[in-house]
């Protein structure tokens, strides 16, 4: 990890982010997400976190955690108990997405969510062309040992939020480096490597 | 003879307890009094010049104030933490002044059973008052106060000690900064109940317990005693812990049809009971299952574990280990839900870790991490 002030694709979350909010995040790694916004933005939340040498960096880092299991739900908390869910790249590795994007939008007013675009060109076409199962920058692993079981294209996840009357409020669409350029605006299924999106139940 | 080899580098050392007297009566739940008491404690690391710094130590149900160091040089084991306390340790004695103490009824120093009662002269045996965990965070409210002590920096204890560190978190919210409770429950099961009971049934109807006033009797209740700690010995294992530790080879290799220890744990057992008597007081023991069993904060306020933790006001850290079925991590996790919609500042981590409750107590490496990491934090606080 750099030394840089805050990873890419965390600042870019980060600018969702009111100040004096609570936040809750789901799979919060080392805990560099919400130590950067306790800091920089006076937030308060809770990471979940299963593996134990991410839940150590955290309470090093002074950011409450608890180990738990995605898979096992939100179930603790109540309705409309943070200000955000976060969920930085553990979409595809859940049991079902689905319902834990219910589940976050049920707990948080607005959830943020990123995920790897597996419709992007260079997935596209190493399965059409070599087909075999892609392996790129942001999805390195062989397909027998990897955790991502619930991978999605940017498109499939827009149909999922028409679907379940999600209101996508903002997006982001970048490349692997979590960085805009014109092509991912244009052709975003194609062109982006990652999707970040600010979400909101339109019927509350 | 060889002479003992110098003590750990990692350890406090050589340590000395001390006797606190009180003369502030102390109104206990049962409703009796108890007008003067000693409690007997030990303290490690230097407190810095703002008294900031200070821990509290709760033990467990066979625990006391020896909780790190040696008495002796030729002493053969050290204080029962000497895994978490000490120089560079999670309870770090470079940075934390640390405070043990017996609880009261304990059998190790302070006022208890064999302590002589001042109304009558006599050994206290069976009349000592039965004393709850509630009763053993005032007395060490007290004792906070003797040692011009403002605010804890962390109250800390694992199992039962972890119950008197929740417990000092809703009795005095702004007495303590962190609460550290680990393999502890917000009250006991109803299985663990039972294996209390079981516990005292052989102690109370030892031939030696003569109603408890064996010591007046020239007796012990020892059998009793043992039967309990053997009991014990078994529920702070898990069942895969004892089979790679004891395995059931025959110690002789084949059947000898005797009743003589023919299985290694049969041998643990008795060793860890028979270990048991020579230290510990069966009319304590009594009492410190009762204060396990009674220890219920939420039944004051309708069983509602939630408005518990709204009155705590400090931060928590709450550890659980995997292989612990009797205080299990579903036990903790309750803790950390009514902490969550209470809205309080709480980590939790559960360990993967081998042995069972007895984990608490030993230097798994993921433990030491997760419980250091947090302490060091605390720790600069009071820098």
């Amino acid at each position: 990890m750099s030394n840089t002030p805050l990873r890419s694709d965390l600042a870019m979350i980060s600018q969702w982010i009111k100040p004096g909010t609570r936040v809750l995040d789901l799979g919060c790694g080392d805990g560099l997400l919400l130590a950067h916004l306790a800091m920089s933005r006076d937030v308060r939340g809770y990471g979940l976190e299963l593996d134990t040498d991410n839940i150590s960096a955290c309470i090093t880092r002074g950011v409450n955690v608890i180990q738990r299991d995605l898979d096992d739900g939100l179930a603790d908390f109540d309705e409309g108990s943070f200000d955000y869910v976060v969920m930085s790249q553990a979409l595809q590795v859940v049991h079902a997405p689905h319902k834990l994007l219910g589940e976050m939008l049920r707990v948080g007013k607005m959830g943020i969510v990123t995920f790897p675009n597996f419709g992007h060109w260079s997935t596209r076409l190493s399965l059409a062309l070599g087909g075999r199962m892609p392996r790129t920058r942001t999805l390195p692993a062989q397909w027998y040992d990897t955790q991502n079981i619930h991978l999605c294209t940017i498109r499939d996840f827009e149909a999922l939020c028409r679907e379940k009357d999600y209101r996508i409020v903002d997006r982001a669409v970048t490349d692997a480096a979590h960085r805009q350029a014109p092509g991912h605006r244009l052709m975003p299924n194609l062109r982006g490597e990652v999707g970040m999106y600010l979400l909101q139940r339109n019927h509350p | 003879m060889s002479s003992p080899s110098p003590l750990p580098a990692d350890s406090v050392g050589l340590v000395t307890p001390e006797d606190f007297a009180f003369d502030q009566p102390l109104a206990l739940e049962c409703g009796a009094q108890l007008n003067t008491y000693t409690l007997r404690v030990e303290r490690y690391g230097k407190l810095n010049p703002d008294r900031s710094n200070a821990v509290l130590i709760c033990h467990a149900l066979s625990g006391d104030h020896h909780a790190a160091g040696y008495h002796a040089p030729t002493d053969r084991k050290p204080g029962w933490w000497e895994a978490c306390i000490g120089p560079g340790k999670p309870i770090d004695t470079n940075h934390f002044h640390v405070v043990a103490l017996n609880n009261l009824g304990g059998c190790a120093g302070s006022t208890g059973p064999m302590s002589i009662n001042p109304a009558s002269g006599q050994i206290w045996g069976p009349d000592f008052p039965i004393v709850t965990v509630r009763d053993w965070v005032h007395s060490q409210n007290r004792l906070r106060e003797k040692l011009g002590i403002d605010q804890w920096a962390a109250v800390i204890g694992g199992s039962l000690g972890g119950m008197q560190a929740l417990q000092w978190g809703v009795e005095f919210p702004d007495k303590l900064r962190h609460l550290v409770a680990i393999a502890a429950a917000p009250r006991l099961s109803t299985q663990n109940i039972a294996f209390n009971e079981v516990a005292r049934q052989a102690i109370l109807t030892d031939p030696d317990f003569c109603d408890g006033h064996y010591r007046r009797e020239g007796r012990n209740p020892a059998r009793g005693l043992m039967l309990a700690r053997m009991l014990g010995h078994i529920t702070y294992l898990s069942d895969a812990a004892m089979a790679d530790k004891f395995g059931r080879e025959l110690i002789s290799g084949k059947p000898g049809f005797s009743f003589e220890p023919e299985f290694q744990v049969e041998s643990y057992l008795r060793y860890q009971g028979n270990q048991f008597i020579d230290r510990f007081d069966a009319n304590t023991y009594l009492r410190m299952t009762k204060a396990l069993d009674y220890f219920d904060p939420a039944r004051d306020f309708g069983g509602n574990l939630d408005t518990v933790m709204r009155k705590v006001r400090a931060k928590l850290l709450l550890i659980a280990f995997t292989r612990d079925w009797r205080f299990s991590p579903e036990r903790s996790e309750e803790l950390v839900r009514a902490a969550l919609r209470a809205g309080r500042d709480v980590s939790y981590a559960c360990i993967d870790s081998p042995l069972g409750h007895d984990d608490f107590l030993v230097p798994v490496p993921a433990y030491l991490d997760v419980f250091g990491g947090y302490l060091r934090r605390v720790a600069e606080e009071c820098a």
